[in-house]
């Protein structure tokens, strides 16, 4: 059997505003093993950021057990969470996030930064190959702006890709994107995925998660689906048979 | 956190915001070399009135009249006829501290040498006056005892004297002058002194001997003062002591009566006027100061907006594994390298307009080591006091809170 690398039991999440309780996880346990490519499907509001901020140590549960790697979490310290997502998780966002004139490379570089053990050559290295995996080693000076979207997403998917991480989470990785830039980043999961990476990948967008080996479905703070994908699409070949952007120009 | 790489973070995201870090800096220039001109400038005006001062002499010591109270009325300081020849003769008899003594008594009017005239005023000494003074004779000699004791119509002159009545260059020596009308032979010129830090003109003088400028002049018996050099520096209070018993002796003054006379040493000016120039140096030192805690200001105001500002990036570093140590040193360091750097340019340009000031001003000016040190380490701490506050407002975030912030 493999080991999991998401052990998640019976986990509750309730927000306290004023007199109020927002109840945005009602208990939800599952888990995934290393080399899975989950994604978490469900609508505005359901409570898929909040299970990512759990999923990746930034948040607590109010209720409920979460191991990642084996590690159980609920008992550790802030800094022992911070030095466990720096050396287990690679996070990515909507917003991609990336430090405004900053250029790719120390983008890249930054998670190293705060790993003592790292040496500054080594760190160099590693983003550059990390860079160089996302297809980015001819942008590797160049700063946010002035790069396409799709290319701040990769840069900050080398920047996940980085510390060399057992979990690799993304919250609407493809949100802010078009449909061909979408299918290239997926294209660039599921090479990862293929290379072992485990992936948890949440979207609204039911055609992005044909792309995923595993789906999850939230809804109202509750898993209401958890089905392996049957006809897993193939996001390159998905992108070779999208109509060129000559044609599209053409027809309009 | 390496320390290496904190400073490495601070420094790029300094490099991000350039004009803003240098706007930030800018008080804290301003600050640190305010301070330092300051300092400088108060220094060097106590250096050089201490200088001046023991240039005179600083085992000098002097007798001025005091007010007279024995006939029951108070007169005028400067009409007091309390000093007296009787009182010179007494000291230089009795005293066992003094090198020199010597009586001074003041006339003023018209020098006049052919068709120049110039005023200025005469001084009835004796030889010993030189001594006392650190006066020397450049060209010529100076008077003797002989001539004391004949009341010889001699004079020494001084050297703005010469330039004014000896406008066609003319040697003096042994040329006739008149002083308000009654010829005086002149035997010497003083050597050049310049001015005074009171800005008194030091040779625009003339000496003669007392006993003349008593007979010809003033017609009277008093004296203005009685000048004195003690045998050191280090027994000028004690001979200031029995200079007093001296004269208190002379003018029959019972054990309650007040001192009808004054006598003051040069180390009391020097402490008189250090004094004064040291709390002249405090104030400007303290307004210096408030421009450099206005810069302190400036810098915690800067790194609030920017903790603000830079929410999103403080939870993306948290995000990828920045403890909240490693926050709160990251904006520490950045106040502290706005300070420090801001120190360096602040003690560059402090250094720098120290020298224009002594240049174009000529003032006289002293950059002290200790006040380099003092204004650096200064706004060291202030970059550390001021940055604090800001850097654990980071520090405490919460990393989701501060990833959604808009
Ligand atoms: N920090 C918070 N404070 C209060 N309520 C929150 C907070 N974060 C999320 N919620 C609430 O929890 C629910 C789930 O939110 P979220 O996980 O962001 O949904 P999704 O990402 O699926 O759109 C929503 O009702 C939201 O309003
Ligand atoms: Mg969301």
């Amino acid at each position: 059997m493999k080991k999991n690398i998401i052990k998640i039991e019976n986990l509750k999440r309730e927000f306290v505003m004023g007199n109020e309780t927002v109840r945005a996880l009602k208990g939800i346990s599952f888990s995934v093993e290393e080399g899975e490519f989950v994604t978490i499907m469900g609508t505005s509001g359901s409570g898929k950021s909040t299970l990512l901020n759990i999923l990746g140590c930034l948040d607590k549960p109010t209720v409920g057990s979460y191991e990642i790697d084996n590690v159980p979490v609920s008992n550790l310290s802030k800094n022992e969470l911070a030095h466990l997502r720096n050396e287990k998780i690679g996070f990515i966002f909507q917003s991609y996030n990336l430090l405004p004139r900053t250029t790719a490379l120390e983008n890249v570089e930054l998670p190293l930064m705060y790993n003592a053990s790292v040496s500054s050559r080594e760190r160099r290295e590693r983003a550059l190959e990390a860079l160089r995996l996302v297809g980015l080693s001819k942008r590797i000076h160049h700063t946010p702006n002035q790069l396409s979207g799709g290319q701040q997403q990769r840069v900050a998917i080398a920047r996940a890709l980085v510390n060399n991480p057992v979990l690799i989470l993304a919250d609407e990785a493809t949100g802010n994107l078009d449909t061909r830039t979408s299918y290239e980043i997926m294209a660039l999961f599921q090479e990862l995925n293929a290379k072992g990476k485990t992936i948890a990948f949440v979207t609204h967008e039911p055609d992005i998660a044909l792309f995923s080996r595993r789906t999850i479905v939230l809804r109202d703070g509750h898993i209401t689906k958890d089905y392996p994908v049957e006809n897993i699409a193939d996001a390159a070949l998905a992108l070779a048979q999208l109509p060129k952007e000559e044609e599209l120009e053409a027809n309009s | 956190m390496k320390a290496i790489n904190l400073l490495k973070i601070a420094w790029k995201a300094l490099q991000r915001n350039r004009l803003r870090a240098f706007l930030t800096m800018l008080g804290i220039i301003i600050g640190v070399a305010s301070v330092i001109a300051m300092l400088a400038i108060g220094e060097g005006s106590k250096q050089s009135i201490r200088n001046q001062i023991s240039s005179m002499g600083s085992n000098m010591l002097f007798v001025q009249p005091g007010s007279d109270n024995r006939g029951g009325v108070r007169q005028d300081f400067s009409q007091s006829q309390t000093l007296t020849l009787a009182d010179y003769k007494a000291l230089k008899e009795k005293n066992t501290t003094l090198t020199d003594i010597s009586p001074q008594v003041n006339g003023s009017g018209q020098v006049i040498f052919a068709n120049n005239n110039w005023p200025t005023s005469i001084h009835g000494v004796n030889p010993e006056y030189l001594n006392i003074r650190k006066l020397s004779v450049k060209d010529g000699s100076m008077f003797t005892d002989h001539d004391v004791l004949a009341a010889t119509k001699v004079v020494v002159i001084g050297q703005t004297v010469v330039e004014n009545i000896f406008k066609n260059g003319e040697d003096p020596i042994g040329k006739t002058i008149r002083f308000n009308k009654i010829p005086f032979k002149v035997i010497g010129v003083l050597a050049e002194k310049g001015q005074n830090t009171f800005g008194q003109d030091q040779d625009d003088i003339m000496l003669a001997p007392y006993t003349t400028v008593q007979k010809r002049i003033q017609a009277a018996t008093y004296l203005q003062s009685i000048s004195a050099s003690a045998k050191s520096e280090n027994i000028a209070a004690q001979a200031s002591e029995e200079m007093s018993s001296i004269l208190r002796a002379s003018h029959k003054l019972k054990s309650g009566d007040e001192n009808d006379f004054h006598v003051r040493s040069q180390e009391e000016l020097i402490s008189t006027f250090s004094a004064t120039s040291e709390i002249l140096t405090v104030l400007l030192v303290a307004i210096a100061s408030i421009s450099l805690v206005i810069g302190g200001i400036g810098i915690m105001n800067i790194m609030y907006v920017s903790v603000t500002e830079r929410t999103r990036e403080i939870g993306l570093r948290m995000a990828v594994g920045g403890r909240g140590r490693d926050i709160l040193l990251q904006f520490l360091v950045e106040a502290i390298l706005i300070s420090v750097t801001g120190g360096i340019i602040g003690v560059a340009l402090g250094i720098g307009s120290t020298l224009l000031v002594a240049s174009v001003m000529s003032w006289p000016t002293i950059i002290t080591m200790q006040s380099l040190v003092i204004s650096f380490t200064v706004c060291a701490i202030t970059g550390i006091f001021f940055g604090w506050y800001p850097a654990r407002k980071a520090a405490s975030l919460d990393p989701i809170v501060a990833l959604r912030y808009e």
